[in-house]
């Protein structure tokens, strides 16, 4: 609203200096309509309003604009029409009709104000469409063809058409051709054009084209006594497969077709408001909890006539029997409803296929946060034997370092880049000094290790609780990566999910590049392999696992900046993750990149095909996924990628 | 050498003739008898039978935690005694709970359905009433129609047998395909915590049919009972989970004692050893584990009534591994431990979490427990873990090795050996 | 008689052939050493035998009525009266000496038997028996874990004889012993083997020597000699072997 009006007056302005010849124009023209335009209705005012747009006069456009916006008074004493702002003391700022300039204020006792009702206003919109789709300024001809697009209408359609020859912008000149296409589907004059158009359609993978498409097929539910012949059928409805048999008992009498049932509470009514001397049709109250006594009461008062007799299962199937149901067609011609519905086949498929792409691109994003959250977990776990439980705390750790970053440096694209190593810094400290005071008196004793790591994990927690409160924290992401890639109509993904796959790749690629191809990774195999033999080729186990838990660590962290981007970032956020991370491990099997990017790509491809099967409630894909987890444990106790040898722990 | 003698004195005994449970451990005959006087002076010092010293809400505490060291000497006994860190056993607690729970709602919504329907002239139908029950108790969740879970809900006996069936057979299916696969360590741990996971996230859906995150409430009314008051019911279930814990108590350490302990503390030490002496150990693994969860599913059905309430946040993963830190601290692999351990620390986290603890001023910062607490428990957790392995439980040692002291020569040499080799491997 | 048939067996881990098409029988009662260089796939034969590693192929079949091991899981093939005794000491530490035999004691083996045990006079018998079988008559009530080296040695032989077991898989026996604990363990080992089948897996030639049975060499995951040792070191192979190494 706010925007149109915007639009008016720039128009206004634009329309302003030649104006100045045309203005006697206008006003006369006005004058010949002038009851019309003072009083309009619906049924009159299209003469006036045709009149003037054969005139092309180019204060026309403002004109209707603020017409429409009830801005447009009537002097009594000569007749003469002005736009008109009420200034709150009964008095009115003037403006010439013509230029728009100010003309003087004046009591408003001497003028009448013009107030189109809503079908009014409506003819002057479609009016006003036809100029602002043939306007000089694009972003005008935009606004328009926007606002078809957002309430399309059969009147529209030849106002459109006769644009699209002379539209200069070759984009807008074809979202103006496929609006054209859109409004012949629906609203074309002859059957073949609207199947032509139809047909078009069935490559359209777009909502509004879909939307057409289902416009056309709209059915209703009817009932009759036999099919009729002069109605487009979609099909007919088998009570008691296609619809319970109660709801199409239902319809019967909603329809008056069969008498109304009596509910349990109508009986219970009924007989409270026909007791006699505690008795009912002579059967005492008392007995009355007895549903057969209760029944036989009712039949009892309703053959007397003081109640409608009882509706029985058996009477319902009779008139349901009698009568056949059925759904038809809004659009009466049976060619074009099939054509669309050929059509809407088409585009399911197509749908269907784009779904699952998306479907796929959201599992992946997904993959590459668990990959993340879960890498750090995997390799700690490969060369340590080790469960960090604490491994989430790590990860809101990192959150937090973004986040304490962005307070200091405002621009969030350089807070990003010194948040990502800084955040690595910090929890491969935290990893480091955590190995070097708790985990190392721990090895061999896995389960206390867990539970120790799951000590540091509540002190961590409760801790960032109480420095940074309870409350979620932004962690706001540079202007460059809001928004999404949007395919189509169907396939999007936002430019955050792309940025923390392709971390996650660089990760995979950095783990891989120091796992394989440096000192460090050798001897971080080799203590994985085989501890005691790796000891006595002179590699120093214990650094390596320093080292090993501060990289794990420090994963965390950048893992906890990514999450932190696109999740809020709250005390408790490394819970949320923990599990998974686990699953994902334990899924992938331990101590190799692959397993885990295997895991992660396993659990989370399931997850969004679970969401997918029952999207309003993750709750239960989350259930069924642990479900599957559990079983798919039975089948590779050890992990997709099943480690050989000592550290396979057997 | 010097303690050959002593052996010599133990091996010229005659062979063992078979003794009763308390003389093989006395340390259950001062269990009991510290329980009977701890629940003596309860009952004497409460309102409803005693002097009213104890409020209400004090002795429902302590029948809490009660309960609670009962769920306590089952996790040790699964964990200290046969290995499996279980993350699971506060679930079984809490199925306890709502099958006990169903119950109690149900039959006190019927009383209260029942009175309010008598108002009318006609009596209900069973119809009325199982309807009116409905809507009264899953209005809270839009939805007026009783799920298929609540079909014995009426029955005290039939929810009595599923506060024992439903952690046993869920214990029983999952036990049987985790141990089939061989699964061990920590890898059972996660196991079972996902499937902790996986019940708390059921169990917070309105699907599930016990009322969504709303849980079950009310539970403190005990149908039939509408005359007692609080006070006298306080102290019955707190009789009554001194009870539990007694008997409990009892039962498992006779099964840790004798020839099944012998087996099972193998099975913990090691497994495949176990396996070669010809014991299929994935039977006794599924032993111990539904044979736990069985006890904890009681201990739970005690527990909520003295609670009130149960939703599904009390079964979160979290819960079950505040269970492992009590026993850990408690000490593992006594039974008592894991008594001290679940009795010290959830009275101890009621204290300083309900602001009982004063606040420490250090002129430049106020420690407040309610907030500092979880910190102190968790750094703690992590000292006992590496400088006391054994716990409180432990010093139990330090005194019996005071007053028997030429044991402390008897380790021979290969103890320390025995350590060196662990750390090598 | 022959107790145990192995034929045909083979196994590898990762492409490595730790078991090449290896074959050999066992009687009983019989005493037999396996001997071979590191490497050579004792541990994994025997792991074989016992149900820890499943072979890609091959047969193994037990007792008269030629039963196959493969598919049994390790305790049901204990059941039968296989017994193993590890190359490292494996007893129960934090458990006494007799709670150590009373576990290994054959008796039944389900959950509910062992817990509705009650102890009998033949049993308290048995383990006096194999106590003083063992040397540890002294020791029965000390914790397994304060024994020696060598008497934890003896401990698992004795958990292995009151298994009762029709075939004992001995490895490295004499691993660490002094002595004069060596020859004691020799004697038992002699002893137990007039009654039972003893397999006895090693590569101190010198404790073989003592044993005086028939020896199979074992190499690169098959039989590369059979018979006494006199004639096994006479073997150009077996000095290739050994020699080569």
């Amino acid at each position: 609203m706010l925007r149109a009006l915007c639009l008016t007056l720039a128009l206004c302005l634009l329309a302003a200096p030649p104006a100045a010849d045309a203005q006697g124009e206008l006003q006369s023209l006005l004058q010949t309509h002038s009851e019309e335009i003072l009083d309009p209705s619906f049924r009159t005012v299209g003469t006036a309003v045709d009149d003037l747009v054969a005139s092309g006069l180019p204060a026309v456009a403002p004109f209707l604009t603020r017409w429409q916006d009830k801005e447009v008074w009537q002097r009594t004493s000569d007749g003469l029409f002005f736009f008109a702002e009420e200034t709150g003391d009964d008095q009115l700022t003037l403006y010439d009709i013509a230029s728009g300039d100010e003309v003087g204020t004046a009591p408003d006792d001497d003028f009448e104000q013009s107030k189109p009702n809503g079908g009014v206003r409506r003819v002057i919109g479609q009016a006003l469409v036809q100029f602002r789709l043939s306007s000089p300024d694009i972003s005008d001809r935009r606004q328009a063809v926007r606002s078809i697009e957002r309430n399309p209408d059969a009147d529209q359609l030849p106002v459109l058409r006769d644009t699209i020859e002379g539209e200069s912008d070759p984009s807008l000149k074809a979202r103006k051709e496929r609006l054209a296409t859109l409004l012949t589907a629906r609203f074309g004059e002859s059957t073949e054009d609207r199947i032509a158009a139809i047909e078009t359609l069935s490559d359209d993978l777009s909502i509004d084209a879909r939307a057409v498409l289902n416009q056309i097929l709209d059915t209703d539910a009817e009932v009759a006594q036999t099919l009729p012949d002069d109605v487009n059928v979609a099909r007919v409805l088998q009570p008691g497969t296609d619809m319970p048999l109660a709801e199409a008992y239902e319809t019967l009498v909603d329809e008056d077709l069969a008498p109304a049932r009596t509910s349990p509470s109508e009986i219970r009514a009924a007989l409270e408001a026909n007791i006699e001397d505690g008795r009912v049709a002579g059967i005492p109250t008392g007995q009355l909890g007895d549903p057969a006594r209760r029944h036989d009461a009712y039949a009892a008062l309703a053959e007397a006539g003081t109640v409608p007799p009882l509706v029985t299962e058996a009477d319902m199937e009779e008139a349901v029997a009698a009568h056949v149901f059925y759904a038809e067609y809004d659009e009466d011609d049976p060619a074009i409803t099939d054509a669309a519905e050929a059509a809407m086949s088409g585009v399911t498929t197509r749908v269907g296929v784009n779904q699952a792409f998306d479907l796929g691109l959201d599992a992946l994003s997904l993959a590459s946060i668990y990959f993340l959250a879960a890498i750090g977990l995997a390799i700690t776990f490969g060369v340590m034997g080790v469960i960090n439980m604490a491994h989430g705390e790590f990860i809101m750790m990192g959150a937090y370092t973004g986040f304490v970053v962005q307070q200091i440096v405002p621009d969030y694209t350089v807070s990003l880049l010194v948040a990502l190593p800084l955040a690595f810094a910090v929890t491969f400290g935290a990893g480091v000094l955590m190995e070097r005071l708790v985990i190392r008196w721990l090895y061999h004793r896995p389960l206390e290790t867990l539970l120790a790591t799951f000590g540091i994990s509540i002190a961590l927690q409760q801790l960032a609780k109480n420095i940074f409160g309870t409350q979620a924290r932004p962690l706001t992401s540079p202007g460059w990566l809001d928004g999404a890639w949007v395919l189509n109509d169907v396939v999007s993904i936002s430019y955050i999910r792309i940025a923390i796959f392709v971390l996650a790749l660089v990760f995979l690629a950095l783990l891989l590049f120091v796992l394989k191809r440096t000192r460090l990774g050798l001897e971080v195999r080799a203590v994985t392999q085989n501890p005691g033999m790796a000891a006595s080729m002179g590699i120093n186990p214990d650094k390596i696992n320093m080292l090993t838990f501060g990289l794990g660590s420090g994963i965390a962290g950048i893992a906890g900046v990514a999450i932190g981007l696109y999740a809020k970032v709250t005390s408790e956020m490394g819970q949320d993750y923990i599990v998974q991370s686990f699953m994902t491990v334990v899924v992938g099997g331990v101590g190799n990149v692959w397993g885990t990017l295997a895991g992660a790509t396993l659990i989370g491809g399931l997850q969004k095909q679970i969401e997918w099967f029952n999207p309003s409630n993750t709750l239960a894909a989350q259930t069924y996924m642990i479900l599957f987890i559990i079983l798919f444990i039975q089948f590779r106790p050890k992990g997709i990628v099943a480690l050989k040898g000592r550290a396979a722990g057997d | 050498m010097a303690y050959t003698s002593t052996w010599q004195k133990f091996s010229t005994r005659p062979a063992m003739p078979r003794r009763g449970l308390i003389a093989r451990n006395p340390s259950v005959l001062y269990f009991l008898l510290a329980l009977a006087a701890f629940t003596l002076g309860v009952t004497l010092l409460s309102e409803a039978t005693g002097v009213g010293v104890l409020s209400t809400s004090f002795v429902k505490t302590l029948g809490k935690t009660l309960c609670l060291c009962l769920v306590a000497v089952a996790m040790d006994v699964v964990w200290g005694y046969c290995g499996i860190l279980s993350l699971g056993h506060f679930a079984f607690f809490g199925l306890g709970g709502y099958a006990i729970g169903m119950w109690l709602m149900y039959a006190r919504t019927e009383i209260i359905v029942a009175e309010s329907l008598a108002a009318s002239p006609i009596p209900p139908t069973g119809q009325e009433i199982s309807e009116a029950i409905a809507s009264q108790i899953f209005g809270v969740v839009g939805s007026s129609e009783l799920p298929a879970i609540w079909t014995f809900a009426d029955s005290l006996f039939l929810q009595l047998l599923a506060v024992v069936l439903v952690p046993g057979l869920l214990a029983l299916v999952f036990g049987w395909l985790a141990f089939r696969s061989r699964v061990t360590g920590v890898y059972l741990s996660i196991l079972t915590q996902a499937m902790t996971l996986a019940l708390s996230l059921y169990l917070f859906q309105n699907e599930s049919g016990l009322r969504g995150n709303n849980g079950l409430s009310g539970l403190q009314n005990i149908p039939g009972l509408e005359d007692a008051s609080q006070a006298s019911i306080s102290i019955a279930f707190f009789w009554a989970s001194a009870l539990a814990l007694g008997l409990g108590y009892v039962f498992f350490a006779w099964i840790v004692s004798g020839k099944m302990g012998s087996v099972i503390r193998g099975v913990r030490d090691d497994e495949a050893r176990v396996r070669f002496l010809g014991y299929h150990v994935e039977h006794y693994k599924l032993f111990v584990f539904t044979l736990t969860a069985v006890v904890a599913g009681i201990a739970g059905a005690l527990y909520y009534p003295q609670a009130g309430i149960i939703n599904p946040a009390e079964i979160a993963p979290i819960a079950s591994i505040y269970l492992a830190v009590w026993v850990a601290i408690g000490g593992r692999g006594r039974l008592y431990g894991a008594v001290i351990g679940a009795a010290v620390v959830s009275l101890m986290s009621s204290w300083f979490t309900g602001g009982g603890a004063p606040d420490v001023n250090l002129g430049v910062y106020v420690i407040q427990w309610t907030d500092w607490w979880l910190v102190l428990l968790g750094v703690t957790f992590v000292l006992v873990t590496l400088f006391a392995p054994k716990g409180i439980g432990g010093l139990f040692d330090l005194v019996a090795d005071w007053r028997a002291p030429h044991r402390h020569e008897d380790y021979g040499p290969d103890a320390s050996a025995k350590r060196a080799e662990e750390g090598e491997e | 008689m022959t107790l145990l048939e192995v034929s045909g067996v083979s196994v590898s881990f990762d492409g490595f052939k730790a078991i090449n098409n290896l074959s050999m029988q066992i009687g009983e009662p019989e005493l037999r050493a396996v001997i071979g260089p590191n490497g050579a796939g004792k541990t994994t034969f025997m792991d074989i035998i016992t149900g820890k590693t499943r072979p890609d192929e091959g047969r193994v079949i037990w007792g008269e009525s030629s039963v196959s091991l493969l598919g049994m899981n390790e305790s049901r093939i204990a059941q039968e009266g296989l017994g193993r005794k590890f190359q490292k000491p494996t007893v129960f530490e934090d458990q006494t000496v007799r709670e150590n035999l009373a576990m290994a004691l054959k008796n039944p083996r389900g959950p509910f038997s062992v817990l509705f045990y009650r102890k009998t006079a033949e049993g308290a018998e048995r383990i006096e028996e194999i106590a003083r079988e063992i040397g540890l008559t002294d020791h029965l009530t000390r914790k397994a874990g304060e024994l020696s080296h060598g008497q934890k040695q003896w401990l698992e032989i004795g958990m292995l004889l009151a298994q009762d077991p029709r075939l004992l898989l001995v490895d490295e026996p004499a691993a660490g012993m002094t002595p004069a604990e060596r020859e004691h363990t020799t004697d038992l080992l002699k002893r137990i083997a007039k009654t039972r089948a003893v397999v006895v897996v090693e590569h101190d030639m010198e404790f073989v020597r003592r044993l005086d049975c028939k020896v199979t060499v074992l190499h690169e995951g098959s039989v590369l000699a059979e018979g006494t040792l006199d004639h096994v070191t006479k073997n150009k192979d077996v000095i290739d072997v050994y020699l080569g190494r």
